[in-house]
């Protein structure tokens, strides 16, 4: 078993989305999340990122930040255990954030 | 039901009313930007860390920093409350003043004080119920559109053009007793009644949403009753007819989702909390000489809810209530619900005399369930032919697949008992 790091880009569209469907939106990811808790594959949860901060190239070039187009933002993480990389990434074929337009990068942990 | 139910769309309004009396009727848009900002927040955080213990104490926490923020920030480039300006240009007073806002009891008047701003007289009914819909109850435009069954850039368009009224209204409608008050406050029962309508025999097919507006009007009405000056008996009566109505959609559709008449309903299905609230509300209601339509349509739904059984049902007390509310509101519709409600006391013959002396009856020539009724009719008659072209008739006015399946149940019935006669 390893430990595989799941970072969500993109698909936080928030255009004229109702209270509605974002409470549904919420509720699909939490219920994705226990799913993987149940089967015992979530180490972490993980956090959510805030869309501002700075890009650091040195010592003297600190800009605002980051550079990327929203739809490669990076909106937060979770840690997930499972046998192999393949697994880890059919794992993540529930995640809410398709619908929305985003992906899920899928990246191994380094072990010993 | 989970608490956390359209935890979202119920607080929207909430906070949407508590910033928008500190941010002031011309920064709406500012007031909707930080509740959708709030929302954002939400799902993105419980989403990894799980619902708070006080979801709604948390929505609204954030809400008041989030309005803070805007308020130093903006406070030398934007007017904000014209009731609250002092209060807001200084460190000192900021934060008070903006929690006292929040805090519940004053939330309750922020939401009655939308609600009366919305119904502001320079805008039509139905602009109203959208606007109320939209600001005070969290639905989408796009959730609106449906539900009324138009496009959305019409919706869209209705509802700018009636948020440009709500901005240029200088300040939220006060509800000190005004002299425009009461008839303001007639306005917002009108409102209220139209979107419960819409809820219970709308055009929409979506049956949850339609169940929503219900909801949605009766937690409107209940407003009213915890205000001193709305509190009036034409609004227990409002409230009463509200009730006893919502108390029956449990039995409206049956296990496959089918629209039932209200001969065939289980009764058992009926909310009886809801009925019990609506009879102690239609109490309340008869303090004072004031006899308003939502009295009688409350005293009618009383006499359905108060029936065990269809046959219990008082039909007599049904039609001279449907009399009296003709002598105070003429249409077309009731006049057909009293020819309906005679053909139960006396007999089909006579409910089909009735239908058709009605004076104004081209304009239920749209209305599915005036060809429904006159098919009814026809079949008590023993005269399946012409119940079933009346059945015909329904069906091609019917305006969603609920409806349709119903009228076409009813129009299916009729050709089978034409088709057994004829095999005898």
């Amino acid at each position: 078993m390893s430990d595989y790091l799941y970072i969500y880009r993109g698909g936080a569209n928030r255009e004229g989305r109702s209270p509605e469907v974002m409470q549904q939106v919420m509720q699909q990811w939490m219920a994705w999340l226990g799913e993987l808790k149940a089967q015992g594959h979530l180490k972490s949860s993980g956090e959510p990122l805030e869309d501002t901060g700075k890009v650091v190239r040195n010592k003297t070039m600190i800009t605002d930040g980051p550079y990327a187009e929203s739809k490669d933002l990076v909106g937060g993480f979770s840690i997930v255990t499972a046998d192999s990389l393949e697994k880890a990434a059919e794992l993540s074929a529930g995640c809410p954030i398709f619908e929305a337009g985003g992906l899920v990068e899928v990246r191994p942990i380094m072990g010993m | 039901m989970d608490p956390t139910d359209h935890l979202f769309r119920h607080e929207a309004g909430r906070m949407v009313a508590a910033l928008t009396r500190i941010f002031g009727v011309h920064n709406l848009a500012l007031a909707e930007d930080v509740v959708q900002d709030a929302f954002c927040r939400a799902l993105e955080t419980w989403k990894y860390r799980g619902i708070p213990e006080n979801p709604a104490g948390w929505l609204m926490k954030t809400a008041k920093n989030r309005a803070m923020d805007v308020i130093r920030r903006e406070r030398n480039v934007r007017t904000f409350s014209p009731d609250l300006g002092d209060l807001l240009s200084s460190e000192w007073t900021l934060a008070p003043a903006v929690a006292e806002a929040f805090e519940a009891h004053s939330i309750q008047d922020d939401e009655l004080r939308m609600m009366f701003s919305c119904c502001h007289p320079r805008l039509p009914d139905t602009a109203q119920v959208a606007l109320i819909l939209n600001v005070c109850c969290g639905f989408s435009v796009k959730e609106i559109a449906s539900a009324f069954l138009v496009s959305n850039s019409a919706m869209e368009k209705r509802i700018e053009r009636a948020k440009g009224v709500f901005v240029k209204s200088e300040r939220l409608f006060q509800l000190d007793g005004a002299e425009d008050f009461s008839e303001r406050l007639s306005s917002v029962q009108q409102a209220i009644y139209l979107l419960f309508n819409e809820g219970y025999h709308g055009a929409s097919a979506i049956s949850s949403i339609r169940t929503d507006f219900c909801f949605e009007a009766l937690r409107l009405g209940e407003l009213l009753l915890r205000h001193r000056l709305a509190s009036t008996p034409s609004s227990y009566a409002l409230n009463a007819l509200m009730c006893l109505n919502a108390a029956r959609l449990p039995g409206r559709v049956d296990q496959c989702g089918h629209l039932t008449a209200l001969g065939e309903q289980d009764r058992s299905l009926w909310d009886r909390r809801l009925i019990t609230l609506g009879l102690s509300y239609l109490e309340e209601s008869a303090a004072g000489t004031q006899l308003s339509p939502f009295h009688l349509e409350a005293g009618i739904a009383s006499v359905h809810a108060r029936a065990k059984r269809i046959e219990d049902t008082n039909w007599g007390e049904i039609v001279s209530l449907y009399e009296l509310l003709l002598s105070v509101q003429d249409s077309p519709i009731v006049e057909l619900n009293r020819a309906i409600a005679i053909s139960q006391l006396e007999g089909s013959e006579r409910g089909l005399q009735e239908i058709r002396a009605i004076a104004d009856r081209e304009r239920l020539m749209s209305y599915p369930f005036y060809f429904a009724a006159l098919g009814e009719l026809e079949v008590k008659s023993g005269r399946p032919e012409q119940a079933a072209a009346q059945f015909e008739s329904a069906v091609g006015l019917a305006r969603n697949a609920a409806e349709r399946e119903f009228l076409s149940r009813r129009l299916v019935e009729c050709r089978k008992s034409i088709s057994c006669r004829n095999t005898v």
